[in-house]
């Protein structure tokens, strides 16, 4: 085992999987972005990925980029094509190139300083967390941003066009604001401006409220004390463990009876009981981490407690307020179960059962894809925008999904 | 003269006024949240409960009830206000029932109506006493009016008639049973949809925990976009569940799925995969998209403690010679045990809870039923609210059981 720690054979190995990685990568994008074939070859991934491998560790790492272009051009010339590309000789050589380089670049940072002899422990684990570095930089994006592509650009197309060749996502740019026409249809035959209308005064009015009933409720379990306050905090957690579908049940029935199934009204009665608990857990967390002396100066200059909470508390606490409306914005936003077992009314849909509604053998893919992103985009554009924000609040609202 | 012993000043004991008004203050504040909760929690819980020893379905939600329509027929002598009056339900009887109506202004009664109806002054009261399942009648009171046909028509059929009438309800009355958990029990259908629970909350929990830190061991250092790419690894999460679940389904879709044609191009496979169609696949595929969705949680929680650990015990593992795997295994490890226990349980009992993503991947079907869709299929698709409960139950104790447990080693760790 010893032995086989050299950088010759680290080299190879790590470029081996490195080439394989990369090719698959461009095959896979270039598939993607042009629509005809390409595929990974694997003769030519292991001998591009043995030579390129060994070369940088026996000359130095400089010499990588340059090999990468050139043994996948020599190795596509002599067809042995680490990617096969198929449909005409621009793609070969766009492949060949574009791989090459991706893999050479890519070896240059894994070899580091390899050492063509003996490596020592370090250098070998330090090659090795290098080649996994790269390695998940290129998994973690194609797998996050390979279904978000899918999504936006099959909205884009046409029912034949996507069956004709599923792969082919190119854009037809002659067709011109035709290409958004499963949105025009949306918004115009579907309703889906009202659904957005819905969706979004629901989200605000249940942030409002949930505001309205978590602020104090978070301040007396933070800072008051008295009897049953531990068991008061602990339960908040507790009841964040009840699953929505065991009381979506009961709430059924009651609204069944009530009449308030089918009505806005019962939406924005329900959704703020199940963020409260959130909100609260969330903000006696931050209400704690405030120094108690501030609202003891205001208590001793002659404020009320409400006072206090009002002028020093919240003014305090404008960040973290900040976070858990978002928060609980993304959750009334995305919430689905409830929305789609109280409406049945297509005049009183939220996005999501909307967008539900779309998913029948008769009404075309590309329209549940643009409902698709009609409902993320207003919640990523709010979220890159706070992004600081958002992050804080989803560490402090615990690991609610 | 002696004088009496000088008593030390005590501390005073007991809860004095500023205490209780304190906890008043809490009350208050605490009691508009403490409303709300019992009453869309506790009180559904309690309910949920009741229910799953009730044989209630679908039906019963709208108790029987008699149901009357009037119109007013013929002119002249003949003139006479129709009621039909029907059962709604077709097998319960509702008893006591009772009709009144008050003929409007421009109609009088002529002579008196047939039995069961008695007329008084305007009023018109028909008492049917019991009426069974199916039951349908229709009673003619013949009267006069003033006026041409059609306004005497609208005037007679503007004054709704009342009808009341007591139904048993299923809901309510004392009968219980235990039907509802034999029949979810019963055969090996529970055991099976247990076993897919478990799976998919034991792998979809684990493999997001372990990708969630393989996400977070890549973030975890300086450079240049690292905020760029943190934030786009969040995405899975951010985005609404239906949004990701359909684009899934779209892009496994056996005939016009992307993911299919690249396999096929590829030479992985020869023909189309059903991903959410198959048997054990599906189970797998919907565990994956459950790691895929989940995983960015996990990397946020691990990304923060990570970041808090003191670096001075890497320079001088460094110092001691210790190599990159030696440091990861010896020491970033051991300080992340305790956030990974306890996102392990949460996320554990929080899968357990899922039901929106498989819903919307399979609805439950080709063997990847969980116990939340069973609740859901129980109840609406089979129309049996009663044993959809009773799944409700079940998984409620099961939830009750791990939180006991999360909370043992919550408060051992003490970390979140």
């Amino acid at each position: 085992m010893k032995s086989l720690r050299t950088g010759y054979i680290t080299g190879a190995a790590l470029g081996v999987l490195w080439s394989f990685t990369m090719a698959v990568t461009v095959a896979v994008a270039m598939s993607f972005a042009t629509g005809d074939g390409f595929r990974p070859g694997t003769l030519g991934i292991v001998l591009s990925g043995l030579l390129c491998g060994a070369l940088s560790a026996r000359v130095g790492r400089w010499v990588a980029p340059v090999a990468g272009v050139v043994i996948y051009a020599v190795l596509t010339a002599v067809g042995l094509p680490p990617v096969v590309a198929e449909g005409g000789m621009l793609h070969v050589v766009l492949s060949a190139v574009i791989g090459g380089a991706v893999v050479g670049l890519g070896m240059w940072a894994i070899s580091g300083d390899l050492p063509p002899g003996a490596l020592t422990r370090h250098e070998f684990e330090a090659s090795i967390i290098r080649f996994l570095t790269g390695f998940g930089y290129v998994f973690f994006t194609a797998i996050v941003v390979i279904p978000f592509y899918v999504m936006v650009m099959t909205s884009l197309k046409s029912q034949q066009a996507l069956l004709q060749n599923p792969l082919d996502f190119s854009l037809d740019l002659s067709r011109g604001w035709d290409l958004l026409r499963s949105y025009r249809e949306l918004l115009t035959d579907y309703n889906f401006g009202q659904y957005l209308w819905t969706s979004f005064f629901i989200s605000v009015l249940t942030v409002l409220i949930t505001l309205a009933f978590s602020i104090p409720g978070a301040y007396a379990v933070a800072r008051l004390r008295f009897r049953g306050r531990a068991a008061m905090s602990r339960s908040v957690l507790l009841i964040y463990m009840v699953p929505m579908i065991v009381l979506a049940l009961p709430i059924y029935i009651g609204f069944s009876m009530a009449g308030l199934r089918n009505t806005v009204f019962g939406i924005i009665v329900i959704y703020p009981v199940t963020t409260i608990p959130v909100a609260l857990y969330m903000l006696q967390g931050y209400f704690r981490g405030l120094p108690a002396e501030v609202e003891e100066a205001g208590l001793m200059d002659g404020l009320s407690r409400l006072a206090v909470i009002w002028k020093i508390t919240l003014p305090l606490s404008l960040p973290a307020l900040a976070s858990v409306s978002l928060y609980v914005f993304m959750i009334a936003w995305n919430e689905f179960l409830l929305a789609f077992m109280l409406l049945d009314d297509p005049s009183k849909f939220t996005l999501t059962r909307g967008i539900a509604s779309l998913n029948s053998s008769e009404i075309p893919r590309q329209h549940l894809m643009a409902g698709a992103v009609i409902a993320t985009v207003p919640i990523m554009g709010l979220f890159l925008g706070l992004e600081r924000f958002m992050t804080r609040g989803l560490t402090a609202g615990s690991v609610k999904g | 003269m002696s004088t009496a012993p000088s008593v030390p000043p005590r501390p005073p004991r007991g809860r004095g006024p500023l205490a209780r008004r304190e906890a008043r203050l809490a009350w208050q504040l605490l009691a508009p949240t403490l409303a709300a909760v019992s009453l869309v929690v506790i009180l559904p819980l309690l309910a949920i409960f009741w229910i799953s020893f009730k044989p209630v379905t679908l039906a019963d939600l709208r108790p029987p009830a008699p149901v009357v329509r009037e119109s007013l027929r013929g002119s002249g002598e003949d003139m006479r206000v129709e009621y039909s009056l029907r059962n709604s339900s077709q097998d319960q009887t509702v008893s006591g029932v009772v009709l009144t109506d008050t003929l409007p202004d421009v109609l009088s009664f002529r002579g008196s109506p047939e039995a069961p109806c008695q007329a008084d002054g305007k009023v018109l009261t028909c008492n049917f006493g019991d009426i069974e399942g199916g039951f349908r009648t229709r009673v003619a009171v013949p009267v006069t009016g003033q006026g041409d046909d059609d306004a005497l028509e609208a005037a007679a059929e503007g004054s709704e008639p009342t009808v009341t009438g007591t139904a048993p309800n299923v809901l309510t009355n004392l009968t219980f049973t235990w039907q509802n958990f034999a029949r979810i029990f019963d055969g090996s259908e529970f055991w099976n949809v247990l076993g897919v629970t478990l799976f998919y909350t034991f792998f979809g929990t684990a493999g997001a925990l372990v990708v969630g830190l393989f996400a977070a061991l890549l973030l975890d250092r300086s450079f240049k976009g690292q905020g760029i790419l943190r934030g786009l690894y969040l995405f899975p999460y951010v985005a609404p569940v239906i949004a990701v679940a359909f684009t899934w389904v779209t892009l496994f879709d056996p005939f016009s799925g992307s993911a299919n044609a690249l396999l096929i191009q590829m030479g992985v496979s020869q023909s189309a995969i059903n991903f959410f169609g198959e048997r054990p696949l599906a189970l797998v595929m919907v565990t994956l998209f459950e790691i895929w969705r989940y995983f960015p949680l996990s990397f946020l929680f691990i990304l923060a403690r990570m970041q808090s650990i003191d670096t001075d015990m890497y320079e001088a593992a460094d110092m001691d010679g210790a190599s990159p795997f030696q440091k990861f295994r010896f020491l970033s490890l051991p300080q992340l045990l305790g956030i990974l226990s306890v996102l392990f349980l949460l996320r554990f009992i929080w899968t357990f809870n899922k039901f929106d993503d498989i819903f919307l991947l399979t609805g439950g079907n080709a063997g990847t039923r969980v116990l939340t869709v069973n609740v859901y299929e129980q109840a609406f698709d089979l129309a049996n609210i009663g044993a959809g409960a009773a799944v409700a139950v079940v998984i409620f104790l099961c939830l009750t059981l791990f939180s006991i447990f999360f909370f043992r080693v919550m408060s051992r760790e003490e970390g979140l």
